[in-house]
């Protein structure tokens, strides 16, 4: 059956105020097919039925099990190879110099989906940062997904995703395997710290983060959400500190107080 | 680029040829360990092989064994594709001189970006 018009204009409304995220016209596909399973896992036979009720009792906490269902979790381990290169090569060399001192590095993964992007950068430092032993390094993850964060807590992956992006070799060296399963090593899930954060809202205190991974999230923002979190995330970030964004994202005309910074045939932001 | 596939499944051989094809990546096929030799001893030369473990005669393991122990195929990539799935088969195909490991089932998507992540570049 197809979507009613009142009916994805509801959605597009609920995850706007709630998440920020723009659903366009013609996003309709979305909503069938990501809510159609939510609908009968909650008992309803349709969607039209799921949201009716959701009308009804606005508070039952139904509404974020909707906006979650509605997010776009997408991930890989070394998404778009590049940022992690420059990690290693450029931005941790520059860190470990700056912080020489307090010998702590703090790192964000926001909008971090099933961890593997903070597993990434976890790896990056095992394998090509050995000084960093007697450092404290942590790397806060934050989604707003209650589902994701679950997963990204347990470092858990399938075999389908630790064929995505990952090196054989990073596999053996940083995982085990539980039947068809591949586990993080304590390690690595040491240094990361999950925890729920919805960008579009206020921020709890944050660290001064060096390193923030902010990559495939804001491009579902409308603008004047863009430019909030750029200018929040200055405030957050040690004068100095790099921002990596995903490949369609930019500060450009949304906060240009960021140093737009290129490095090989891609680009890195400083914060001022 | 150009591709060596070694599986004694046909049809195993024809899906990732087809892929390949996709990506603009001509394979040559062998149904074995010794026809694979075979081709690369007669001057076929590949940049990348995708081997498979259980074969009959030779397994994948022991074919890369002999490639690696032969100079002439030093710039040889060479990727496992089996459903060989432990840990301890993986490092063991690493030792034995493999680059890369893809474990089956897998989508184009990810044999494209494990080729990648083997050959370096982009396809
Ligand atoms: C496409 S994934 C990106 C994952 C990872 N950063 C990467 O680049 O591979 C987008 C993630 O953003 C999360 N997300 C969407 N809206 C959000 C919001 N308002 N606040 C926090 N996270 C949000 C989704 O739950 C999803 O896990």
């Amino acid at each position: 059956m197809a979507l009613a018009v009142d009916d994805f204009a509801f959605v597009q409304a609920l995850v706007r105020r709630k998440a920020a995220i723009v659903l366009d016209p013609g996003k309709e596909y979305l909503v069938e097919s990501r809510l159609l399973p939510l609908a009968r896992s909650e008992g309803f036979a349709s969607i039209a039925g799921l949201l009716d009720d959701l009308r009804k009792n606005p508070h039952n906490g139904l509404n974020r099990r909707v906006v979650q269902a509605m997010t776009t979790n997408e991930t890989a381990f070394f998404r778009d190879g590049h940022p992690f290169e420059i990690l290693r090569t450029t931005v941790i060399p520059e860190v470990m110099e700056h912080k020489r001192s307090t010998r702590r590095i703090d790192i964000w993964s926001a909008a971090c989906s099933s961890g593997q992007e903070a597993v990434s950068i976890g790896m990056t430092l095992k394998e090509h940062f050995p000084q960093l032993v007697g450092w404290t390094v942590r790397i806060l993850c934050t989604d707003l997904s209650t589902d994701m964060l679950a997963r990204c807590r347990a470092g858990r992956y399938s075999q389908l995703e630790v064929n995505r992006g990952l090196p054989a070799s990073l596999l053996v060296k940083h995982f085990r395997n539980e039947g068809i399963e591949w586990v993080a090593s304590s390690d690595l899930r040491r240094m990361m710290e999950c925890k729920e954060l919805n960008l579009a809202e206020a921020w709890p205190v944050l660290p001064r983060f060096d390193v923030v991974f902010m990559r495939n999230v804001m491009i579902y923002f409308d603008v004047e959400t863009k430019r909030s979190i750029l200018r929040r995330l200055r405030s957050v970030m040690r004068p100095g500190g790099w921002l990596f964004l995903g490949g369609a994202e930019t500060t450009l005309n949304l906060d240009d107080a960021w140093q737009r910074t290129p490095v090989g045939r891609s680009v890195v932001y400083r914060s001022p | 680029m150009r591709a060596l596939i070694v599986d004694d499944s046909r049809a195993m051989r024809l899906v990732i040829r087809r892929i390949l094809g996709e990506l603009g990546v001509p394979a040559e096929e062998a149904a074995d360990g010794a026809q694979a030799l075979d081709l690369l001893g007669g001057g076929v030369t590949p940049d990348v092989a995708l081997v498979d473990w259980n074969m009959p005669g030779m397994t994948g393991v022991e074919l890369v064994q002999a490639v690696r122990a032969d100079p002439r195929f030093a710039g040889l990539r060479i990727m496992m594709v089996t459903s060989e799935t432990g840990a301890d088969r993986i490092q063991e195909a690493l030792a034995c001189g493999a680059d890369e490991y893809l474990m089956k089932p897998f989508t184009p998507d990810v044999l494209r970006e494990k080729l990648n992540l083997l050959t370096n570049s982009e396809v």
